[in-house]
C-alpha cells in the first residue's frame, strides 16, 4: 500500500539532507513501528510523507498503491487516505473542531466524487468518536486545540484520526508525555481502528505503546536510516539496550 | 487633557480653499435664509470653518505625531463638494448593501441628509428621542474644533444629524441603526459630514450601530463626527461598520465621556475606503467606568487604515481595553497608535491594549504606536503589539486533514477575527459582518503572497 524507496530528505533551501535513503514497504493492515533516539528524523519521515513543505524531497520516492505522491499536496494526501497524527498539534485560533473536520471530511469526500455526509450523520459519528476516545465534550467547544493540555491534543488527534478513518494512519509520538489512562486510551483506539485495509506507522521514541498495540514489524532509524529492521521483538530489545549501540555505529 | 499639542502643528495651505469657501458660504447663506438652525448651530459652523481655514489639512506632518504615518496630500489635492444629495435612492437599494431588519431602528442618511423620502424603517421605541443635531445645546463640547481639520470641517458644514437623546432608566430598547450612504456620483467629488450625538441617560442600556457604506464607487470623502455622553450607570454597546468604497476617504472622529459605573463598549469593524482613519477618546470621568473598544480592520491592495485609539482615565477605578486586529494583504498599511492617559490622581486604573496584525504579504506593512502617560502610582497598565504571517505548521496541519491551501488560509484568517467578531452579541449583525468578510476574502487571498507550499 505505502512503499517509500531510498527517500533522501532535505530542509527546503538547504543542503543539509535529514533523511538519507529510507526503504520502507507497509502492506494493508500492518502496524509498522518507527523507533529511534532524539533527532534521529523520525517526525521529519512522517513529515515528508504527509507532503510538509518545510521539507524537499531529494532523491528517490514515496508510493501509495503505486503512484508517485512526491509532487502531490498535503489534502491531495488526505484525500488518498493518509493521515499525520503530530506530535505537536497546531493550536488554531477561532476555528472550532466539528466544524473544521466536517470540511475536511467534505473536502475528501468531494475530492473523492462521494457524497457529502449530511450534518445529522456527521453530528452522530463526532459524537460518537468523541465519546470513543474520550475527549472532554467541553473541548470541542473551543478553538482548535487552544489552551489543550499535551495530552488532550494527542487525544485530540486520534479523534480526527477516527472520524476522517484514514486507510494509512502515520502517528508521530503520540504516547509521548501521556499518562497511563492516555496511553490506553490511544492504544484502544488504534486496536479499534486495525482492520485488513488499514496500515499504521507508529513513531515512537518509547515502546510504551507497543506493549498494547502489537507492531508487525519494527524499524530502528539513526541518523536518517534505517538501521534494523524486526519483529515485534526488536522493540524490546530497543528497550533493553537503549540506542546506544547503534548510534556508536552510525 | 488632551494630549494634542496644538502649538506644534503648523498651519497648512489649502490646495483648494475656493472650492471650500464657495460651497460653505452658500451653504451658510442658505441656512441663514431658511432661519431653522439655532445660534449654537450658526457658532459651531463659523468656528469650524475659521479653524480649518486657519489649518488646513495636516499634510506637513514634520513634527506632527498625530499624522505621522499618514498622508494627507491626496486628499488636499481633491476639490471635495458639499451639496445636495443624490436623489433617487430607494431603501430597496440600500437594503440590498446593509441589513435593515424590523429587530433594529433604522434610520438611513444619504450623502449626509436624512431624506424624508426615506421613511425610517422600524417603529421607534419608548424612551428614545431623535432630534436634528442642530437643536442640540451640547453639540461640540466632546469633540472640539481647535488643531483638528476633521472636526472643523464637519462642524463648518454641520447639517443634518442625528441627536439620539435616551431617557434615563431605559431598561431595553431596539438596538438604533444609523446608515450613512454616500452615493459619491453627481457631484464628482463629494465630501459629507456625517454628525451623531448620544445622550445615554442615568441607568439605561442603548445598543447604537453606525454604519457608513458607498453606493457608487467614485471617490468621496467622508467625514463623521460622533459624540456620545453617558450618563451614571449606563451602558452604551456601540457598533461601528465602515464599509466605504474603495476609491473612498473616510476621516472619523468619535467622542466618548463617561460617568460613573458606565460601561462604553464599542466594536469596530473597518474594510472600506482607500485612506481611513478612526480617531477615538474615551473620557473616563466617573470613577468604577469601564470603556472597551474592540476593532477589526482589513486591509488589500493600496489601502491605509489609521486608528488613533486613546482613553484617557481623570478619576480613581476606570478600566479600559483597547483591543485591535489586523488582517493586512497586498501593499496596504495599517496604523494603531493607542494611547492611555492616566491622569494624576486616577488610583487603581487598569488599563490593557493590544494590537495584533495578521500580515498575508510581504508587502502589507503595519506602525504600531503605543504611547502610555500615566500621572499616577497605582495602576495596572499592560500593552502589547504583534505583527506575524498565517503560521505555516498550521496551515499544513489544516491541510494535512484535507482542506486546500486556500481553505486553509481562509480559516485562518476567519478564525483570526472570529476573537473580536464573537464578541458581537447581535446575531443579525454578526452574520452581516462574517459574510462581509467572506466577500472580502479572494481579494485578501489575491494579494497574498506570504507562504508558498511546495
Ligand atoms: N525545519 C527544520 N530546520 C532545520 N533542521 C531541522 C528541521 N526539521 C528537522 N531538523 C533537524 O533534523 C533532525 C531530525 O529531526 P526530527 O525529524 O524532528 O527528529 P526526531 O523526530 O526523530 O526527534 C534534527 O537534527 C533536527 O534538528
Ligand atoms: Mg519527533
Amino acid at each position: 500500500m505505502l512503499k517509500i524507496e531510498n527517500l533522501h530528505a532535505a530542509v527546503t533551501d538547504s543542503d543539509e539532507e535529514i533523511l538519507k535513503g529510507i526503504d520502507l514497504e507497509v502492506n494493508a493492515g500492518e502496524v509498522h513501528a518507527i523507533m529511534g533516539p532524539n533527532g534521529s528524523g523520525k517526525s521529519t519521515l512522517a513529515s515528508v510523507l504527509m507532503g510538509k513543505p518545510t521539507y524537499t524531497v531529494t532523491e528517490g520516492d514515496i508510493t501509495v498503491d503505486g503512484d508517485s505522491i512526491v509532487e502531490m499536496m498535503p489534502d491531495e494526501r488526505a484525500h488518498l487516505g493518509m493521515f499525520l497524527a503530530m506530535q505537536y498539534p497546531s493550536e488554531v485560533p477561532g476555528v472550532r473542531p466539528w466544524q473544521f473536520l466536517k470540511a475536511a471530511r467534505d473536502a475528501r469526500d468531494g475530492a473523492n466524487g462521494e457524497k457529502k455526509m449530511s450534518v445529522r450523520a456527521f453530528s452522530k459519528l463526532f459524537d460518537e468518536k468523541v465519546e470513543e476516545v474520550g475527549i472532554n465534550p467541553d473541548l470541542m467547544r473551543r478553538s482548535l486545540n487552544e489552551g489543550f493540555s499535551g495530552g488532550e491534543k494527542k487525544r485530540n488527534e486520534m479523534l480526527q484520526m477516527a472520524v476522517l478513518e484514514p486507510r494509512i494512519a502515520i502517528m508521530d509520538e503520540t504516547d509521548s508525555g501521556l499518562d497511563i489512562d492516555a496511553l490506553q486510551a490511544v492504544a484502544d483506539g488504534v486496536n479499534q481502528m486495525r482492520s485488513p485495509s488499514r496500515s499504521f506507522v507508529i513513531v515512537t521514541h518509547y515502546q510504551r505503546l507497543l506493549h498494547y498495540v502489537r507492531p508487525d514489524v519494527v524499524h530502528v532509524l539513526v541518523n536518517g536510516r534505517i538501521v534494523e529492521t524486526g519483529n515485534a521483538k526488536l522493540a524490546e530489545k530497543v528497550e533493553a539496550t537503549g540506542y546506544r549501540d547503534y548510534v556508536a555505529v552510525n | 487633557m488632551m494630549t494634542l499639542n496644538a502649538s506644534k502643528i503648523e498651519p497648512n495651505p489649502i490646495r483648494h480653499a475656493d472650492v471650500y469657501r464657495n460651497d460653505w458660504d452658500s451653504f451658510v447663506a442658505n441656512q441663514s435664509r431658511n432661519g431653522s438652525a439655532s445660534d449654537r448651530a450658526h457658532e459651531l459652523r463659523r468656528v469650524g470653518w475659521e479653524e480649518f481655514n486657519r489649518i488646513g489639512f495636516p499634510i506637513n506632518r514634520r513634527g506632527n505625531e498625530l499624522w505621522k504615518y499618514t498622508d494627507l496630500r491626496q486628499i488636499d489635492r481633491m476639490p471635495f463638494r458639499f451639496g445636495a444629495p443624490s436623489s433617487g435612492i430607494s431603501l430597496e437599494a440600500i437594503a440590498k448593501m446593509v441589513p435593515l431588519p424590523r429587530e433594529w431602528q433604522n434610520v438611513v442618511f444619504v450623502d449626509g441628509v436624512r431624506d424624508p423620502s426615506i421613511a425610517d424603517s422600524g417603529s421607534q421605541s419608548d424612551g428614545l428621542t431623535l432630534r436634528d443635531v442642530t437643536a442640540y445645546e451640547q453639540l461640540g463640547a466632546l469633540a472640539g474644533c481647535e488643531s483638528n481639520a476633521f472636526v472643523s470641517l464637519n462642524s463648518a458644514f454641520l447639517d443634518d444629524g442625528l441627536m439620539v437623546d435616551i431617557d434615563h432608566d431605559v431598561e431595553s430598547i431596539k438596538p438604533l441603526h444609523v446608515v450613512f450612504v454616500s452615493t459619491g456620483s453627481d457631484l464628482g467629488q463629494r465630501a459629507v459630514y456625517p454628525r451623531i450625538a448620544v445622550s445615554v441617560g442615568r441607568g439605561s442600556h442603548a445598543t447604537l450601530i453606525e454604519t457608513h457604506v458607498s453606493m457608487a464607487d467614485g471617490s468621496h470623502l467622508s467625514v463623521p463626527v460622533v459624540e456620545i455622553s453617558m450618563g451614571q450607570q449606563s451602558t452604551l454597546r456601540h457598533y461601528r461598520v465602515q464599509l466605504d468604497g474603495e476609491d473612498s476617504y473616510h476621516f472619523a472622529t468619535t467622542r466618548v465621556k463617561q460617568g460613573e459605573d458606565s460601561r462604553y463598549r464599542s466594536t469596530s469593524f473597518s474594510m472600506g475606503s482607500s485612506i481611513g482613519r478612526h480617531d477615538v477618546l474615551t473620557m473616563l470621568d466617573g470613577e468604577h467606568a469601564e470603556s472597551t473598544l474592540h476593532g477589526v480592520y482589513m486591509t488589500t491592495n493600496r489601502q491605509h487604515q489609521d486608528f488613533e485609539i486613546s482613553t484617557t482615565h481623570s478619576v480613581p477605578h476606570g478600566t479600559s481595553d483597547q483591543y485591535y486586529k489586523g488582517i493586512l494583504s497586498g501593499r496596504s498599511r495599517a496604523v494603531f497608535s493607542g494611547k492611555i492617559t492616566v491622569e494624576r490622581g486616577a488610583q487603581k486604573t487598569d488599563a490593557n491594549q493590544k494590537d495584533l496584525n495578521l500580515l498575508l504579504s510581504h508587502g502589507a506593512e503595519v506602525d504600531t504606536k503605543p504611547s502610555l502617560e500615566i500621572y499616577a502610582d497605582d495602576v495596572k497598565c499592560a500593552h502589547g503589539a504583534t505583527a506575524g504571517h498565517v503560521d505555516e505548521d498550521t496551515l499544513f496541519y489544516l491541510q494535512s486533514r484535507g482542506v486546500d491551501y486556500d481553505t486553509a488560509q481562509a480559516m485562518l484568517i476567519r478564525g483570526f477575527a472570529a476573537e473580536i467578531l464573537d464578541e458581537i452579541e447581535d446575531e443579525l449583525l454578526r452574520t452581516f459582518l462574517e459574510d462581509k468578510l467572506d466577500e472580502l476574502m479572494p481579494a485578501l487571498q489575491q494579494a497574498s503572497d506570504t507562504i508558498g507550499t511546495a
